[in-house]
């Protein structure tokens, strides 16, 4: 058994015992529909002029964007809670972990970055710069 | 010097002979490295080893054969950064008292930056790496990592990578910002020449390598443990290692993304990180520390891993407080993401920012503390023995421990604003990355250097180094800590004040006992090298191991492990001892392994190129190189011959010679 438990090379592929789904036509195909109905709204929008609101009009983009990327997960990565005894489920928090500290994180950081600052050298109440 | 002009022509861009640096120093130091690099190649030639290195090394896919040559760079790069190390402390003795020295700014400035870079991404990530793909196999009982060929290819980039950073040394210029580049110093205003370029470039073709090592190290973890080897029996250095693979793979994709801005910024006018037009360089400095931060701790936390197994080792003991080690590394590694901020306390946030990344700081060190008493109840009613990895380890508890004190006292804020930028910050750091990142490398190095070449190390010479690095050490550091606290910055070319002086000398004494140190390192290679035959072990367990890399030969078959082992428990191999459990003697099964293969020394040689034509505007080079990286990486999917079977005769061979060799020790 030991020869092959350790291979480090299966070219056969999907020879793994991890319980990979591989998707199947159906899957892919409404991944890629999703996908550009989730492409085709917010050009839309933007071409269209945007909305009344310039940041909801952002917001939607950004919406539709980070909805995109869980239908990529799902239909095009097959990630779920079950596939590689649960590590890519695992991975996927990690990484959203990391993603929520590093976005909510910069823009504390940032936009608290003028906390110090006199207020004569508020540049954009004087209208130098940006 | 003057700045050669930016003038491009369309075969050679950038690149004209004003590229050539105009200083007598950098001309003797190419001689130098001229001479001795023909004299080398002649060597190879002579005596006919570049089948031999291209079959055996170059092209390997053998985790064990990469593990060493990422050793190898880490040592030539370590010797190359020393050296700017040095030109510093010989400097800042020098410049005094009206006296420019003997560096002009132009020149001072690239070998502050390079000393940084080179340590950092050519010395200590190589170091980690290579000890993590040496050992972490072999403790897990795997016969390679999960995937090969990546390993070589990242390999390669990494030594891509160093090549450029090199090559700034006799062809134009490296960066004059430090070692993070922080714009708008960076920028094409204020770095209109090529050095920031070779920076970027650099670090991003040694990027690519050291991303995808830390996917493949991860994913090996996690997928090829042998039988029975749950996640809480791993040894803690391999507990370590997937901390550190995993920091790696969700850090350095922030460093990529942040260099292209910078690179977009440099190369397309964006204005991401510039002064004006909505550009905000703080920006730069707060995405590059969410890096760097992580960093610090994929550097240390295999050397953690280093620690826990020489102490239990050399101590004759379970390690102590096992479980509490492996929550204390997750805890560092989470804890790592949440404290970036404290790098640039100064730069203006307010209170309620500062003081929850002053306090995250503090938190830090609690499972860092654990670990240490770990450590010492680890020693505590042991057998020690004083072999050289337990006095490296010894060193390094001293002297780490003195740089996480006064690195809780640099996450104080108010004590920031005064230390910020010093030579205390500079002490500080140092005397965390020598004290751990250096001595656990060196602790590993004797430790296992037996288990890669089936010999010990000298001791006598062991000692010598061991002696002259820590002595050494806290001489050429200590006044740093004292000139930082009397306010004196970091990067300083020239000084006023003649009292500080005696201070810089002293340094200076000290990075010269640091460099006796590593003479001694190298003298201790070279006589064992030459007494290899004295030194030898043929037990393959040199220091009554626990683990699992001590269950093979010394150096180990080319497959690691004949039959598969199976875990009961921690310390896999020391309960094989203790229950008496011998290797299985027959029936052998034929081996499936990787075979070698060229191509990754091919796309990092082209994308090597690739960085350099990017570097010196050289775009049809550019262009070309790329659509070369792309052709051989589709030819390579096609190579099908990529494994082979090592039959069961030849494994037979070597166990019977195995079985032979330990007969001889009346085991």
């Amino acid at each position: 058994m030991s020869a092959h438990t350790h291979d480090t090379h299966h070219h056969d592929d999907h020879g793994h015992d991890g319980g990979h789904d591989h998707g199947t036509y159906k899957s892919y195909f409404t991944g890629f529909v999703l996908s550009v109905i989730l492409t085709a709204i917010p050009f839309a929008l933007v071409m269209a002029g945007g909305l009344e609101s310039r940041v909801i009009t952002m917001l939607l983009v950004v919406g539709f964007a980070a909805v995109q990327i869980v239908v990529h997960m799902v239909y095009f990565l097959h990630m779920n809670t079950r596939s590689d005894e649960g590590w890519t489920f695992m991975s996927l928090i990690f990484t959203i972990i990391i993603l929520v500290v590093v976005l909510a994180g910069s823009i504390w950081v940032m936009y608290h970055m003028n906390t110090n600052m006199m207020p004569t050298m508020d540049h954009e109440a004087l209208g130098i710069g940006s | 010097m003057a700045i050669a002009s930016n003038e491009t022509t369309f075969l050679f861009g950038r690149l004209n002979f004003g590229a050539i640096p105009q200083e007598p120093i950098v001309w003797a130091t190419f001689v130098a490295v001229a001479i001795g690099g023909v004299a080398l190649l002649a060597v190879l030639t002579k005596f006919k080893l570049w089948g031999y290195l291209w079959n055996e090394w170059f092209t390997s896919v053998d985790h064990k054969k990469i593990g060493i040559m990422y050793l190898v760079l880490a040592l030539i790069m370590l010797l190359r950064g020393f050296a700017d190390a040095i030109m510093m402390r010989i400097q800042q003795v020098w410049a005094f008292g009206g006296s420019e020295g003997y560096l002009n700014s132009h020149h001072y400035d690239q070998i502050f930056t390079a000393h940084g870079v080179i340590m950092i991404f050519f010395v200590a990530m190589p170091f980690v790496t290579g000890l993590m793909n040496y050992i972490v196999p072999l403790q897990i009982g795997a016969r390679d990592v999960s995937f090969p060929f990546l390993n070589n290819f990242s390999f390669w980039m990494t030594v891509g990578g160093a090549v450029l950073v090199m090559a700034s040394l006799f062809i134009g210029e490296f960066a004059q910002t430090g070692w993070l580049a922080f714009p708008p110093l960076s920028g094409i205003g204020y770095s209109p020449w090529v050095g920031v370029d070779y920076y970027i470039w650099g670090l991003q073709v040694a990027g690519v390598g050291t991303t995808l090592s830390g996917i493949n190290l991860l994913v090996t973890i996690l997928k090829m443990r042998c039988p029975g080897m749950t996640l809480m029996r791993m040894p803690v250095f391999t507990w370590t290692a997937l901390c550190t693979n995993v920091l790696i793979v969700a850090t350095f994709p922030v460093l990529t993304m942040t260099l292209i801005l910078l690179t977009l910024d440099r190369y397309l006018g964006t204005n991401f990180f510039t002064n004006d037009l909505g550009g905000n360089p703080m920006m730069y400095v707060n995405l590059i520390w969410i890096w760097g931060h992580p960093e610090v701790y994929i550097l240390i936390l295999p050397l953690f891993g280093v620690f826990s197994e020489v102490v239990s080792t050399y101590s004759g003991k379970r390690l102590f407080g096992y479980t509490s080690m492996v929550y204390a590394t997750v805890c560092i590694t989470i804890l790592s993401y949440l404290v970036w901020l404290h790098h640039f306390f100064t730069m203006g946030a307010g209170a309620s920012v500062n003081s929850f990344f002053g306090i995250t700081t503090m938190i830090i060190s609690i499972p860092t503390g654990a670990k240490m008493f770990n450590w010492l109840f680890t020693m505590y009613r042991g057998k020690i023995r004083y072999e050289l990895p337990m006095m490296w380890a010894i060193a390094f508890m001293f002297t780490f421990v003195l740089g996480g004190m006064t690195g809780v006292l640099l996450a104080v804020p108010p004590a920031d604003f005064v230390l910020h930028n010093s030579l205390f910050l500079v002490a500080h750091f140092h005397n965390v990355i020598i004290g751990g990142v250096l001595f656990g490398c060196f602790a590993a190095v004797n430790f296992w250097w037996p288990k890669a070449f089936g010999f010990k190390l000298n001791v006598f010479w062991g000692k010598v180094s061991l002696w002259c690095w820590v002595i050494g050490f806290w001489v050429a550091f200590t006044p740093l800590y004292v000139l930082g606290l009397m306010g004196v910055t970091r990067r300083m070319r020239v000084f006023d004040d003649p009292d500080l002086r005696i201070w810089f000398i002293i340094a200076a004494i000290g990075a010269a006992i640091i460099a006796a140190g590593i003479a001694a390192m190298l003298i201790q290679f070279y006589v064992s090298i030459r007494d290899r035959e004295a030194l030898a072990d043929v037990s393959g367990d040199p220091w009554d191991g626990r683990t699992l890399e001590w269950a093979t030969s010394s150096p180990p078959p080319h497959y690691n492990f004949a039959f598969t082992p199976v875990s009961h428990g921690l310390d896999t191999w020391w309960d094989m001892k203790r229950f008496g459990q011998t290797r299985p003697q027959a029936n052998y099964v034929p081996i499936h392994m990787p075979r070698n293969t060229g191509a990754g020394v091919v796309l990092a040689a082209l994308s090597t190129i690739c960085g350099f034509a990017l570097i010196w505007y050289i775009w049809w080079l550019a262009v070309l190189s790329f659509i070369g990286i792309i052709v051989v990486t589709i030819v390579h999917t096609f190579n099908y011959n990529r494994d082979y079977y090592i039959p069961a005769e030849e494994v037979r061979n070597t166990e019977d010679e195995r079985d032979r060799e330990l007969a001889t020790l009346g085991a």
